[in-house]
């Protein structure tokens, strides 16, 4: 790598990283061989250095700067060459310029002066075209350390927020902090600054905020409340790095916001919940449970949970910390595998991670004892590895396991590692006075060590059995015996220390070898450790109590040589036994009493672990390693009694993209209102919500406690003279109103922008109501809640541009008489929760009388029943080079044409760049006929769009392959339906039915038997189940045991008839179409979803 | 967050310093030099040292001590995981991580770290990006920019760090398109003296060589991926369709990366290729022992077991070995302790078997513990938990890539009790 260019060059540049590494330790000499003396060497080098930097070759000045990085990383002094280096700072060479700012940066705190004249060129290059120039100015401006220059930097740190590059964005962000650790008093701007980053919709950005936010202003949670959603929403796409903060920050934010989900009374429905989050669908519709969770806390623990899978330990350890201090207890059985997984990772990793799985344990044996033999010591593992997971081994350990864990710790006591055999030892005598059966086993066990070879298990055991003792004394008089034969071979203090306490306080049990031992240790007495003579003069006071006659001049002696000891702690206690148990005239009442004193039952000590209350700190942090509280460790707060406000996460969008959309997104509603006329309470909530939200006019808001119709606001509120939940309550005017009621899809919070609601007026046109929900797709993160204001411009824009497309909508509509409504995100929430009536049969059927007029013909298409809220991939944004597209099945009638299916199409534009001119090329390589949507013109970035289409797939489920173009770019893409979608409902009467399917009989008629699964039985979710496969009508039954649906095909025509016999537990399927692949294909998809228990 | 950075050789050299915010004096390396000695091997040494103003998290990888110094509260993992982080990118630029090779390319060591870092925080960690930033050397790359002045600093911003892939730069071409992809499984076992297993386990990893033109988006799916309930993917993975089809798709980055691991625990069955049947016994008088082992095939699914190595740290007191192997090598470093048998591949007609005696230092006791033996095996073509790729396809490209698929199973942490 280095100079190459001459000999000479070369030469000095081995020379100088040679003596780089002698200086770097001994401060040694340079080696003669470069030249003379060590002085003239430095001084030498650094003239050469500096004519080197003035030189007018590029190639002369970056090999000068590269032996000047070297000797920086050898942590030399290089600061007299700071004038020359300088002056290179605004050089065109990329490599030089760097590495000058590698060099400005470590010495501009040393040189002020000299530093500022290189201001300039910062300043210059923030403006330059080039986001990298920017961003690395931006980033050496702010990591020199002169404070003459904060008010610059300060400027350019605002100009940088709002570029339109975020990775200058995110350098801003960095930025905040060098400026803040510069100048605390800045604080208030920089908070300004965050507020503003707080709110960048980049993935880029986003960590980076958050960690200035941390750094800065910790304490000012109230700026995260608007931001609290679209984190939980980007988190997934956010690099590493950034996510580890994230994670800890909104864990914190989530326990000073939502109540304690870990109240006794709040017995999850485990079924239910995994329904929701099938459906992702966080509403919680259980009134009758005392503690439901909110939905932004749910928010939180669903969009975290995909990172359990992250590669990175530490995104791994922040998720399992959040779920540890945030998830319901019944939740937590996540974390262990990730946990366990990571043990497989480095030994630093496994130390830390052993740490926490420790103070886990602790609490939660249950959750990692399945994985106990994860937790065996291996030979090779470092020391305190084996300590950590012993530590982890006695925490689990119960009656069932004690047997294999004790059996192993037998292994582990004659290991090499003797710290390590000391500490099993411990472990031992843990599990001895924990699980009392098998106590005698441990100390069994433990006295067979004493006879041990080793020194350290000898004295180990012995303060172990000292322990274990006390709990039982009388019945171990042989033990104190053994022990007394062993004091003269140990030498261990600790260990002698202890044999003398248990004399002492069992000299009751051993009369005849206690005052031996004593005897002996006034012989050694002087030459013993501190500890020692402490417990020498405990045992002698003992001694003298209850055996004066054998022990008096022993006591004395004892006494007399603790007078005189040089510690005074032992000059002390010398002095106080002697007043106590010595009677004379000065001492008191209190001689009385000493037999009392020294001789006190004394309870037995509790042998508990080294992790026992280290969750007071927050897993994963450094206070909970060091187990004392790190400079800048932020508290866990405790949960609040009562939550907090939650609208203040509420975002108020006006959602720009929503007008474009020609095709409405919304809901029909028959099925949704009549749920909530069962709910009182929920209304109540709605209304007050409608009523807060009439005031403010604007348009959005996506939160709602459990209903999607509290959410809804109307968009003008001119326009808006009635609202929704009016109307819906109004049962009588159910059947006017299965048009207009739209719903802005409140649920769709996964998605999580609001809902703006168009045209909402049901007196002037039946159908001409739209409410369009925001950009789909989840998995592009990229959601749009930008806040009104900025936005409102584009989004007039918007509005006029949309115009023509929705009126043609509305002519069609018109003619058509069907409901356009869009049921996009209907959600199949409301469907399982017990009280969906959106199927009951009567209701049903009322609704299919509504739906044709009686003089149409039996073939008239009906409305859907259910749409489901599904949607497919066209295309992933990746491959779309930052356009993606998904698209669902309205199942509604194509209003392009009779025989065309109708899609739904979200484009949605994650690049940077405005996507121009988007359309579907002419040419289709298939045969199908395709509607296309009308070309777009232009789509921001982070925008959406909602364009429907028409695809006739001549029934058959063959894809339909088109290209997808914008200005620069042609996708392939293919739509496959399923044979489901390519029917459309009918209504027709039993008897009608049964007409028909008599003629389809023989060939026509396929069918199968299937077993239902019991919760599969009810009639509503046999219903529920055929019409989210198949777009079907319902057929009232009389009986009530055969469900009857009926359908068309959309292209062709033909009777689709499907009845389901119920014989309990058995069940027949049986389909009636002429179309007889299309019978067989759709008989099996029914089989599948009748017979799968999932709801 | 990550104030500085120490390098430190095992002789306890500082040869490396660099420094994110204001500089920190080389003395703050005092408490680790003082942990260093208080842990002897240096294995030992806390990851997490506290000193009166300063933090220090400390790895040791490839015989250098990386030290960095923290001021305030930070997750220690974060900080773990980026020091390896840092490990591996100088791996991947140098070819190896030694104290050597980061001397002879300090300067790109620097440009690395200040790419890899900025106030402390991470900013482009992606092998990719930075190789965009700054060019990894060549000899060949070395002399052209000696001769002509250039240098190997990227001068564009690379265009992975804006994308929505990160992981993956712009305009990638390579005339031959190919992904291979090897799927290397590690035992995890301890087996006791009678030859029960006492604990079994698989660590799998699934690297990847990707060299494809383009976008490619690629789908891999397997025979049985019911066989992976615990996964952690490389970021390019979509989690959803996994989730939801169990397929893994992805666009990859370019060039070699780690695109998935996964962990089969003990729960279900682990197939233990070999048996070990050892005799190691000291006397009590006479200051000798005898060794006698032999190993055999046990679950090979049909396949050769090669690079066969036992490992054994003898007890203090063995002075030296007398032994005779039927097969292979062995060899007992006196020092170290360390006695090894390097057997190859192991031929199940005649079974390998090592036998001798033993010397113990004279006048000592006979050490308590037998050592236990630890075993490096490799099979190939094998991946013993039964894992099989289905198929690869790809997605967003027109031309064909030439596709394969390694296994090969490993001992990981293989020991047997005796």
């Amino acid at each position: 790598m280095f100079g190459m260019s001459t000999n000479n060059v070369s030469y000095n540049e081995q020379g100088s990283l040679e003596s780089g590494v002698d200086a770097a330790h001994e401060n040694s000499s340079i080696p003669a061989s470069v030249s003379g003396g060590l002085f003239s060497a430095d001084y030498k080098k650094n003239e050469d250095l500096k004519e080197m930097l003035e030189s007018n070759k590029d190639s002369q000045k970056l090999e000068a700067m590269k032996r000047i990085v070297g000797l920086i990383a050898k942590g030399k002094n290089a600061s007299e060459l700071f004038p020359a280096v300088v002056k290179n700072v605004a050089s065109k060479n990329i490599e030089l310029k760097k590495l000058v700012y590698v060099y400005l940066v470590r010495y501009a705190e040393e040189q002020q002066d000299l530093a500022l004249l290189s201001i300039s060129t910062f300043q210059r290059a923030l403006k330059d075209p080039n986001q990298l120039i920017r961003a690395s100015a931006l980033r050496v401006l702010s990591s020199i350390r002169v404070p003459i220059i904060v008010p610059i930097m300060m400027l350019s740190i605002k100009e940088a927020s709002t570029d339109l590059s975020p990775y200058v964005r995110k350098t801003a962000a960095h930025a905040i902090q060098k400026l803040y650790s510069l100048d605390p008093d800045q604080k208030e701007h920089l908070i300004e600054v965050i507020e503003k980053l707080l709110k960048d919709k980049s993935t880029l950005v986003a960590g980076s905020v958050v960690m200035a936010f941390e750094e800065v202003c910790p304490e000012r949670i109230d700026l995260i409340h608007k931001n609290y959603r679209k984190l939980c929403n980007l988190l997934v796409d956010v690099e590493e790095w950034g996510q580890v903060v994230i994670i800890h920050m909104l864990t914190r934010y989530a326990r000073t916001q939502f109540v304690s989900p870990w109240r006794e009374d709040a017995v999850f429905d485990e079924n239910s919940e995994k329904a929701f989050y099938d459906s992702e669908e966080e509403r919680k519709v259980e009134q009758v449970k005392p503690y439901i969770m909110d939905p932004d806390h749910r928010l939180l623990l669903r969009n975290t949970k995909p990172l359990f899978q992250s590669r990175n330990t530490a995104v791994v350890m922040a998720v399992s910390q959040l779920y540890w201090h945030l998830a319901p207890k019944h939740e937590l059985n996540i974390i262990t595998k990730s946990l366990v997984r990571l043990l497989r990772s480095h030994r630093e990793v496994q130390f830390i991670v052993l740490q926490n799985i420790a103070t886990m344990s602790i609490q939660r044996k249950g959750m990692f004892e399945p994985f106990m033999k994860s937790f065996y010591v291996r030979s090779t593992d470092a020391t305190h590895i084996k300590i950590l997971k012993l530590e982890i081994l006695t925490n689990l350990a119960n009656e069932a396991n004690i047997s294999t864990i004790l059996r192993e710790f037998q292994t582990y006591v004659k290991s090499q590692d003797k710290a390590f055999a000391a500490a099993t030892i411990q472990a031992i005598g843990r599990c001895a006075t924990d699980i009392s059966e098998v106590t005698d086993t441990c100390l069994n066990g433990l006295v067979l060590l004493l006879s041990n070879r080793d020194e350290t298990v000898v004295a180990e055991s012995v303060v172990v059995i000292k322990k274990l003792l006390q709990t039982q004394p009388s019945q171990h008089s042989d033990i104190i015996k053994h022990m007394a034969k062993l004091f003269d071979n140990i030498t261990v203090s600790m260990a002698r220390a202890s044999i003398l306490w248990l004399m002492g306080e069992y000299c009751e049990h051993v009369p005849k070898i206690a005052p031996d031992v004593l005897r002996k240790m006034a012989k050694t007495f002087t030459s013993e450790e501190d500890i020692v003579k402490l417990q020498t003069v405990n045992l002698a006071a003992k001694l003298y109590l209850t055996n004066s006659k054998q022990t008096k001049l022993l006591t004395q002696y004892i006494l007399n040589l603790g007078k005189y000891d040089q510690n005074y702690d032992i000059r002390d206690r010398t002095r106080f036994i002697r007043q106590l148990i010595v009677p004379n005239e000065k001492s008191g009442a209190l001689s009385k009493y000493a037999r009392r004193i020294l001789m006190a039952p004394k309870p037995a000590p509790v042998l508990q672990s080294a992790f026992k209350d280290r969750d007071r700190f927050q897993l994963g942090t450094l206070s909970h390693t060091l187990n004392s509280q790190a400079i800048g460790y932020l508290e866990l707060s405790d949960w609040p009694a009562v939550a907090p406000d939650q609208s203040v996460r509420i975002v108020e969008v006006v959602e720009p993209v929503k007008e474009t959309g020609a095709p409405v997104h919304g809901k029909s509603k028959p099925g949704k209102s009549s749920e909530k006329f069962y709910s009182d309470s929920e209304e109540e909530e709605e209304e007050e919500e409608e009523g807060s939200s009439s005031e403010d006019s604007s348009s959005s808001s996506e939160e709602s406690e459990s209903e999607s119709e509290s959410e809804e606001n109307s968009d003008d509120s001119n326009k808006s003279s009635s609202s929704q939940s009016d109307s819906e309550k109004k049962k009588k005017t159910l059947k006017n109103k299965k048009l207009q009621q739209q719903k802005p899809d409140g649920k769709d919070r996964k998605q999580k922008n609001g809902n703006a609601v168009k045209g909402q007026s049901r007196s002037e046109s039946e159908s001409a109501s739209e409410s369009s929900s925001s950009e789909s797709s989840s998995e592009s993160g990229s959601e749009l809640d930008s806040d009104s204001d900025s936005d409102s411009g584009t989004d007039q824009k918007k509005n006029t541009r949309s115009k023509p497309v929705q009126s043609t909508l509305v002519t069609k509509v018109e003619k058509k008489e069907v409901s356009l409504l869009d049921l996009d995100d209907f959600s199949p929430a409301a469907v399982p929760s017990p009280k969906s009536s959106i199927l009951s049969p009567s209701l049903l059927s009322d609704l299919q009388g509504l739906s044709i007029s009686p003089t149409q013909s039996a073939l008239q298409a009906s409305s859907p029943v259910f749409v489901p809220e599904t949607s497919h991939e066209l295309l992933h944004r990746m491959t779309g080079k930052g356009l993606s597209a998904q698209y669902h099945f309205t199942r509604q009638p194509c209003i392009y044409g009779n025989s065309m299916v109708s899609l739904q199409l979200t484009l949605s534009n994650g690049s940077d760049q405005a996507l121009e001119n988007i359309h579907i090329s002419e040419k289709s390589s298939t045969g199908q006929n395709i509607h296309r949507f009308n070309a777009i013109e232009r789509l921001e970035p982070q925008a959406s769009v909602t364009v429907s289409m028409g695809v006739d797939f001549n029934d058959s489920t063959q894809a339909a392959n088109f290209q997808l173009c914008t200005k620069e770019d042609e996708f392939s893409v293919s739509i496959q339906p399923a044979v489901g979608e390519l029917l459309l409902p009918i209504t027709v009467s039993e008897a009608d039915f049964s007409k028909e399917q008599g003629k389809l009989l023989g060939m026509n008629e396929s069918s199968a038997t299937i077993t239902m699964t019991p919760e599969n039985v009810s009639s509503q979710s046999v219903n529920r189940k055929v019409v989210s496969v198949a777009n079907l009508g319902v057929i009232p039954s009389s009986q009530e045991n055969i469900h009857r649906f009926a359908g068309k095909t959309v292209s062709s025509g033909c009777l689709v008839l499907v009845s389901v016999a119920l014989k309990d537990p058995d069940a027949v399927i049986t389909i009636n179409t002429e179309r007889t692949v299309m019978g067989s294909m759709l008989l099996r998809q029914l089989k599948t979803a009748l017979t799968n228990s999932d709801p | 967050m990550i104030h500085s950075l120490f390098l430190i050789n095992t002789s306890g050299d500082l040869f490396l310093e660099k420094h994110w915010k204001s500089v920190i004096s080389r003395s703050v390396c005092d408490y680790f030099f003082e942990a260093r000695e208080k842990a002897v091997e240096p294995d030992n040494v806390p990851p997490v040292i506290p000193t009166p103003h300063h933090y220090l998290i400390t790895i040791y990888r490839e015989k250098i001590f990386f030290v960095s110094v923290i001021q305030t509260e930070v997750p220690p993992l974060f900080v773990i995981e980026f020091l390896h982080r840092v490990a591996e990118t100088f791996q991947d630029y140098f070819g190896e991580c030694s104290e050597t090779t980061i001397k002879d390319n300090v300067v790109i060591v620097y440009e690395l770290l200040e790419e890899m870092l900025d106030n402390g925080f991470p900013l482009a960690t992606e092998s990719n990006i930075l190789k965009e930033l700054i060019r990894p050397p060549t000899i060949l790359r070395s002399m052209v920019n000696t001769i002509t002045g250039s240098s190997n600093v990227g001068e564009t911003l690379p265009t992975g760090q804006l994308s929505s892939i990160p992981w993956r730069r712009a305009g990638v071409k390579y005339t031959n398109n190919e992904a291979y992809f090897d799927v290397v499984e590690e035992i995890d076992a301890i087996l006791d003296k009678s030859g029960t297993t006492v604990f079994a386990e698989i660590q799998g990893v699934i690297d990847a060589c990707v060299k494809l033109s383009g976008m490619p988006d690629l789908t891999l799916s397997f025979m049985n991926p019911r066989l992976l309930d615990d996964v952690s993917f490389h970021p390019c993975v979509r989690y959803k369709r996994w989730e939801s089809e169990r397929v893994i798709s992805f666009i990859p980055p370019d060039g070699n990366f780690q695109l998935m691991s996964y962990h089969i625990s003990a729960q279900n069955l682990v197939a233990i290729p070999i048996y070990v049947k050892q005799n190691i016994s000291f006397f009590e008088t006479g200051s000798s022992g005898r060794l006698d082992i032999t190993v055999g095939p046990k679950q090979t699914m049909g396949k050769t077991v090669e690079c066969l190595v036992v490992t054994i740290h003898m007890p203090k007191v063995v002075l030296s070995a007398n032994l005779n192997a039927t097969q292979g090598t062995y060899n007992y470093d006196p020092v170290t302790k360390i006695l090894l048998w390097d057997i190859g591949k192991l031929n199940p007609q005649k079974l390998p078997n090592l036998k001798g005696s033993l010397s113990l230092l004279s006048g000592a006791p006979k050490p308590e513990e037998n050592p236990s033996l630890n075993i490096d095996l490799k099979i190939q073509q094998l991946a013993i938990s039964g894992l099989k790729v289905n198929r690869l396809d790809m997605y967003g490209e027109k031309y064909k890539p030439f596709k394969g698929v390694k296994y090969v199973t490993k001992a990981g942490k293989f020991q047997v009790r005796t």
